[in-house]
């Protein structure tokens, strides 16, 4: 059967097709469709882990049992996945293990665009990269072959345009190998140095040297000879540019398999071809490696290392012709930034914290509540990357207290998902180390940011059934927090916020405030909701535009303040910040 | 590759620009073309630009269109076709949503939404490729402005000329069942324009 997949949902179907039977993740763009797609189908566990680490090491021991599993990720996950990974590439796998991690070149929705091919290359693993949502079937399929039969787990990379674009895919049968016997054995499963010791050369002389033969011999990598001007070594999406741009053009060698590179294939081509170009995104993976062989090319003296390749840049670096542009205009659409949504239960929150911004340091962390740094919340000072509010801030705080500068109280900002994914060891350390820091968990119920998934404080699992839900209060005070230095608050009421922010800043010993409402977006919220207004008496409204510091986009400048009866779920916080008593509420 | 089109959707989160590239590439799909469609929504689900590309002929490669090479651009909210002006190519066809969408940087004064949108797409592109539609209003008059992603999928089937796709089914399949006869009159009055 023929239809159109996203890369994403075609990485999950091929996962089934293949016989997998555990799957964890931690959502995170562009990545998190993969496990959405993969829990519906039936016959396999799927899971949201806390965060990447335990998805990676799930996956590992769903693997030791001889059952074929993955893990997905974003990019930076693996960053936090790198412990388990690290150590499980020592290992002998018994059931395939493949962990998929996108990439985001032009970081669209990240903090950077590291490229995560060099984990297989740091990790001695294969590496495998899809060119488009057929691929992402076919390789799945055969990453699961590759790990069972070298003995190793499989890198899976892909970027942002193979994930999220669609492509026509042929779906064929789930074929589930039986999930192979379990037999305890120290010197595949148990790395300790003695047994690490004799694993590494073991690694290094057997496992990549099968797989090096394997990459010169298999069809995932593959040589398309044509005109024999040009020569192109690709991979990836970047394979669909130069066949966009040169077609028969220029001859191709297409690698599906990366690690390690076939070099045997490439000393070939490269003699056949007069020219030879390495075209690939982010950094210069193959290129490097390449020019260790001897072999003479042109890459990223030419193509660059940041942001995202396209057919027009490539036309433009490697033909020297700029696609022409046809119809110009000056003027110009407005900006459209993302912002916080009209009822989002951050905005309250934010907007007292805005008041304390000369006399505060306020540390953020990775979700919707990023969103605080704008305009006009402007809100945070930093964000490093998930779970470092809180350490940020008591690191923060240390060196306040070494300088004796007592102008800037730490407060780090975090969400409840984040919080269960890394924010935890924050806490308990900055109550270990007696840290004078305030630590707000805006809890929304939800994984927001990447699109409403539960999380172990929600009460649900990934397929909606009922789970135990965290108690986020007992789990403070069991972290340490004392039960004086903790206060939940609704962040729809600012004056109780307001008070909250006092004692937090005020606060000398490690302090939590919890923010709690569920997420204006949520289907219950908005179904309960629904009829709950605010709407602007125009005789009162004397245009301050105050109510405009809330960085509300319902509320709309006009001669006078109107609010979008559309958008507005009756939060309140614009009425209880209007001077005037201008803003009413309705429908109640 | 001139066997190939190119269909450019721009809108703003939340106006259903996903779910009619959906629509229209499966229907390329059923007859037989290759297909390759690209969404950017990523941060701005919610109020945020959101663009489609859809991508159809013999043999596709690349899911992402180039400048100069859109064969026609449908604008969801007016303003947001200025942003891709620049992608279609000479003679293609511009569809324009009237609806006026206004992000938060105009509501609180930082930026201004522009006057006379539609006559500089007339003067830029030249009239006879501009096609400018209430379908807010038309969506309106059938219940429900949520449907109005069909008014203007309608109307690029019967600009485009693209009647030989049974759309109305993939329309069924494609919205909830209590959904499916607003949105099969919503296609027709798209149709009609």
């Amino acid at each position: 059967m023929k239809t159109l997949m996203t890369g994403n949902e075609a990485i999950a179907r091929g996962a089934y097709e293949a016989g997998v039977t555990v799957a964890s993740a931690y959502p995170g763009t562009p990545s998190t469709e993969i496990m959405e797609n993969f829990s519906k189908y039936k016959g396999a566990h799927s899971e949201w882990a806390v965060n990447e680490k335990v998805a990676c090491e799930v996956a590992a021991g769903a693997s030791i049992r001889g059952a074929r599993a993955f893990c997905a990720m974003k990019h930076v996950g693996l960053n936090v996945a790198a412990d388990g990974f690290m150590s499980y590439s020592y290992h002998v796998t018994n059931g395939g293990f493949v962990l998929v991690t996108a990439d985001e070149p032009n970081m669209f929705s990240s903090q950077n665009e590291q490229d995560n091919r060099y984990y297989a290359l740091f990790g001695k693993t294969a590496l495998i990269e899809p060119s488009d949502s057929q691929e992402c079937i076919d390789f799945m399929k055969e990453a699961f072959n590759i790990s069972e039969k070298f003995e190793t787990p499989v890198v899976f990379r892909i970027t942002t345009r193979i994930c999220h674009s669609k492509s026509r895919v042929n779906l064929e049968e789930r074929v589930v190998p039986p999930i192979k016997e379990y037999v305890k054995d120290p010197s595949k499963n148990l790395m300790l140095p003695a047994i690490s010791r004799l694993r590494h050369p073991k690694i290094e002389n057997i496992r990549l040297a099968g797989l090096k033969e394997y990459s010169n011999n298999c069809s995932l990598n593959r040589i398309e000879m044509n005109k024999t001007k040009i020569g192109i070594i690709t991979s990836g999406v970047s394979y669909q540019y130069c066949k966009e741009v040169m077609g028969d053009n220029a001859s191709y060698l297409k690698i599906g398999f990366l690690n390690p590179l076939p070099d045997t294939m490439i000393k070939d081509f490269a003699s056949k071809v007069e020219k030879l170009y390495i075209i690939e995104e982010s950094d210069p993976f193959i290129e490097e490696q390449v020019r260790a062989m001897g072999i003479s090319c042109i890459g990223k003296d030419l193509f660059p290392i940041c942001g995202e390749f396209s057919p027009a840049l490539i036309r433009e670096l490697l033909l020297g012709k700029k696609q022409v542009s046809t119809y110009q205009t000056q003027m110009q659409a407005p900006s459209r930034p993302p912002v916080l949504c009209a009822g989002c239960p951050h905005r309250g929150l934010f907007f007292e914290l805005g008041k304390y911004k000369d006399k505060a340091f306020f540390s953020g962390d990775i979700g919707c509540y990023t969103l605080g740094a704008a305009s006009p919340l402007n809100a945070l000072d930093t964000t490093i990357c998930m779970g470092a509010s809180i350490t940020g801030a008591h690191g923060f705080t240390k060196a306040n207290e070494i300088a004796n500068d007592t102008s800037k109280k730490a407060f780090a900002i975090i969400g409840d998902s984040t919080f269960f994914h890394s924010g935890i060891t924050g806490l308990i350390n900055s109550v270990y180390n007696n840290s004078s820091i305030t630590t707000i968990i805006l809890d929304n119920s939800i994984t927001a940011m990447t699109g409403h998934q539960e999380n172990p404080g929600t009460g649900k699992n990934i397929t909606g059934a009922p789970a135990p839900a965290v108690d986020l209060v007992q789990l403070c005070y069991a972290c340490g927090i004392k039960k004086e230095n903790l206060i939940v608050v609704d962040p729809y009421d600012l004056a109780a916020t307001k008070e909250a922010i006092k004692k937090g800043y005020e606060a000398t010993e490690p302090f939590v405030i919890i923010t709690k409402r569920p997420c204006a977006l949520l289907k219950p919220v908005i179904k309960q909701r629904a009829k709950v207004k605010a709407v602007v008496n125009a005789d009162k409204c004397r245009s301050c535009k105050m109510c405009l510091k809330s960085g509300c986009p319902a509320l709309i400048l006009g001669e006078k303040i109107s609010i979008d009866q559309n958008s507005c779920n009756g939060c309140g916080v614009c009425i209880q910040i209007c001077p005037f008593d201008a803003i009413e509420r309705i429908g109640e | 590759m001139s066997n190939i089109k190119n269909i450019f959707l721009v809108g703003v989160g939340g106006q259903g620009t996903i779910l009619t590239s959906k629509i229209l590439s499966k229907g390329f799909v059923e007859n037989g073309y290759d297909v390759k469609m690209a969404e950017i929504h990523g941060m701005s689900q919610r109020g945020g630009s959101v663009t489609t590309q859809i991508r159809y002929g013999e043999k596709v490669y690349s899911p992402v269109i180039e400048k100069g090479s859109a064969d026609i651009i449908v604008a969801f909210e007016k303003s947001e076709a200025l942003r891709f002006l620049d992608y279609l190519k000479e003679d293609g066809i511009l569809v324009i949503n009237t609806q006026e969408i206004y992000p938060v940087t105009v509501n609180i004064g930082a930026s201004k939404y522009p006057n006379n949108i539609i006559e500089e797409y007339d003067k830029v592109v030249g009239k006879k490729n501009v096609n400018v539609i209430d379908a807010y209003k038309i969506a309106g008059e059938l219940g429900n402005i949520k449907c109005m992603n069909i008014v203007l999928l309608g109307a690029l089937v019967k600009m485009f000329k693209l009647e030989n796709i049974n759309w109305k089914q993939i329309i069924k399949d494609s919205v909830p069942e209590k959904a499916i006869e607003m949105n099969i009159n919503a296609f027709d009055k798209g149709y009609e324009i």
